[in-house]
């Protein structure tokens, strides 16, 4: 039974090969504690508050996030801005909508239901407005890199000057955490870019981590709901659990009892 | 099936649907008081715990379904707004997508524990035929349900898959490439070729449940095999299967769904790849192609040999060739557990397996492709060369007298008449 027993350990490792194997060269990324960590964490609504200023006065300017609307802003578990706050968020953005009853298109302040506004019209616009570079849209970043918002984390304060034995291309900044170490980004955080109105030092580092963590809901922002119905639905299959195997013992003694008073 | 019936209706409706159709005395016979050997151990309840999982993953996929849109614009944002939008939405695609790597988990056990304990032989061969032609299946279908995400690694796991087809034209020249723009639609991966998984992909999922009722009939001509592979000799050496069998199958079925709900509820990402967060894009290839881990063993296979098409042939072959084990296998012991020497082999085989699932996450080459290569010829080895030769040398253990002296040791009474005609010998 014990190699039975390794069997099923070693079955279970397997299962987190893919994972493992996917550390990009070289990159050093590390673990950050997040208020949103499993089992039983939450989004910081302040800290996803926050993050969502950074998002809109820097990221913004150059990447979209075509999956999110601005009504997600104050639904359950995100930044858990008030109705009125978002549809003064929602406003700020000038959406082209149309055509109009002359065939026009014309522009008018954000609603709520819009989606949040791409800063570029098309993804040529994007690369002649960056240096040929695409900025990624970030509805998913935080799902579609390895190390999710440590990796966020990572990238943001992960600038600084190459090693010098380091030949960089044309335009190309130095990051610790970017795969290959050349990012077409400039830093995007220097210190006072956004103001903090809570307290909040508005250091780099601040809004490197406040900006991870608001990337992190608009990827996944039914999270907080998923570990509040995980957490139910385990407690009752760990009690279902203890009654399945009591009833099993129980079921299977009747036979015990059989095989007993027969050879008695 | 297998044993007389000893169904009574006790009322007029039931009386009257006996002489019509008689469901409920097939479900009294082969469900509730099926003679089922008695020592059966954890490792047999995979099987009801693969018919709960390929309903789970029905009637997610139906629900799923009705939200997804199969074209190229829109397949990977109705995903996201399945997630967003849809009420449960997020519940049905993560459920959908564990559920998957939870049923090839048990459907793995389920085969192995079928190779350990013999239940391929003899008169169980069609049974485990069937089981291999749910495999193939199963595989399919995962395939085709992973593309339809339409993320990068999708896009390009149906590229690699389907231009595989092309190494038919070292055969014919020209056939590979006919029928692989055939499979497409068109001259690469596109919206036909995506909606045509999609059809197929909510098919296939029918064509299993057809096929388990076939393995689950076949099960029941011979009856279940049990650990220590000794025929059922008397009726004492079984058990109804209601209620020791379900009440044991449903206790493993919660244990399942405890590391089912683990994974789906706190690591719902955790077995996937994040470059399917990143929508298809034609123009650029992900740096690794890697596929689902369930299909790495195979991948490391394909990789292994030099040559495409006999890449090909040895992807299929690896679990074609599960096919003919009930005849490669010339031992006439059912159970690995009384094979001295075959026992060795087996779990190296597993090891072996194992490996290959870490090496088809690597890049092909040096010592990769060099143990890739190795457990390659090992797998191939294992059913052609020990399976045939170690069945004639070996000496086997001494087996128990019957299944009932097995579970009670020396004391027990001497086997009862035979009454029961369910064992066949």
């Amino acid at each position: 039974m014990n190699v039975v027993r390794t069997l099923a350990v070693a079955l279970l490792a397997g299962l987190a090969i893919p994972a493992t194997a996917l550390g990009a060269e070289g990159t050093k990324i590390e673990a950050q504690d997040w208020s949103f960590a499993p089992p039983f964490g939450r989004f910081d609504k302040g800290q996803l508050q926050r993050g969502y200023k950074v998002y809109q006065y820097v990221c913004a300017n150059c990447h979209s996030a075509r999956l999110l609307s601005y009504r997600n802003l104050g639904e359950p578990g995100g930044p858990g801005f008030s109705h009125e706050a978002v549809e003064a968020l929602a406003s700020q953005a000038q959406i082209t909508d149309g055509p109009d009853d002359t065939g026009q298109m014309y522009q008018r302040p954000g609603v709520p239901s819009d989606r949040f506004r791409s800063p570029y019209a098309n993804d040529a616009a994007a690369r002649a407005a960056n240096n040929g570079a695409l900025p990624p849209d970030l509805s998913v970043m935080a799902k579609a890199r390895a190390g999710g918002s440590d990796y966020l984390y990572a990238l943001l304060t992960g600038y600084g000057t190459a090693p010098s034995d380091m030949k960089m291309s044309q335009g190309m900044q130095y990051n610790t955490a970017f795969p290959g170490h050349q990012i077409a980004m400039p830093n995007p955080l220097v210190e006072g870019v956004v103001e903090y109105t809570d307290g909040t030092k508005p250091t780099p580092d601040n809004y490197a981590k406040d900006v991870s963590a608001f990337l992190m809901w608009a990827a996944e922002p039914k999270l907080e709901e998923r570990y509040k119905v995980g957490a139910r639905i385990m407690i009752f299959l760990l009690v279902f659990a203890v009654i399945m195997y009591l009833s099993k013992r129980a079921v299977w003694a009747r036979l015990h009892r059989r095989d007993h008073s027969e050879s008695a | 099936m297998g044993h007389p019936s000893t169904y009574e209706p006790s009322t007029g409706v039931e009386r009257w649907l006996d002489s019509r159709l008689p469901v409920p005395r097939m479900m009294h016979d082969q469900f509730m008081v099926f003679p089922t050997p008695r020592n059966l151990n954890y490792w047999w309840t995979f099987g009801g715990i693969l018919t709960f999982m390929l309903a789970i993953q029905i009637v997610t996929g139906i629900v799923l379904a009705m939200h997804y849109q199969p074209t190229v614009d829109g397949a990977f944002d109705s995903v996201e707004k399945i997630m967003r939008d849809v009420n449960w939405g997020w519940l049905l695609r993560y459920a959908h997508a564990i559920g998957a790597s939870m049923f090839f988990v048990a459907v793995y056990i389920h085969t192995f524990r079928g190779l350990y304990y013999g239940s391929y032989k003899a008169p169980r061969e069609v049974l485990w035929i069937l089981g291999v032609i749910i495999l193939f299946l199963m595989i399919a279908t995962a395939f085709m349900g992973y593309s339809l995400v339409w993320g990068q690694m999708s896009f390009w796991a149906v590229t690699v898959i389907t231009n595989l087809f092309s190494s038919l034209d070292a055969v014919i020249p020209g056939l590979g490439t006919t029928l692989v723009q055939w499979i497409w639609g068109g001259f690469a991966v596109g919206e036909p070729t995506l909606n045509r998984l999609f059809a197929l992909h909510y098919l296939f999922p029918f064509v299993i449940a057809g096929v388990v009722i076939l393995h689950i009939w076949a099960l029941h001509i011979p009856g279940s095999n049990n650990p220590t592979g000794v025929e059922v000799k008397s009726a004492k050496d079984t058990i109804p299967f209601h209620p020791y069998y379900t009440i044991k199958d449903g206790y493993a079925l919660v244990l399942f769904c405890i590391l089912f709900g683990a994974l789906l509820f706190y690591a719902p990402n955790f077995l996937g790849h994040p470059d399917n967060y990143i929508p298809a894009n034609p123009l650029q290839t992900p740096p690794h192609i890697v596929p689902e881990w369930y299909f790495l063993p195979f991948y490391a296979i394909l990789r292994a040999i030099p040559s495409k098409l006999f890449g090909v042939i040895a992807l299929i072959a690896s679990i074609g060739i599960l096919v003919f084990v009930p005849w490669l296998d010339t031992s006439r012991i059912r159970s690995v557990s009384y094979r001295p020497i075959f026992k060795w082999f087996f779990w190296l085989f597993v090891i072996c397996c194992i490996a290959l699932g870490y090496l088809g996450s690597q890049a092909p080459d040096g010592w990769y492709l060099f143990f890739g290569r190795l457990c390659t010829a090992y797998y191939f080895g294992f059913f052609l060369l020990i399976m045939p030769i170690v069945g004639f040398i070996e000496g086997p253990k001494k087996l128990p007298g019957s299944i009932t002296q097995s579970v009670l040791g020396s004391k027990a009474p001497p086997g009862g008449s035979q009454q029961h005609a369910g064992g066949a010998q």
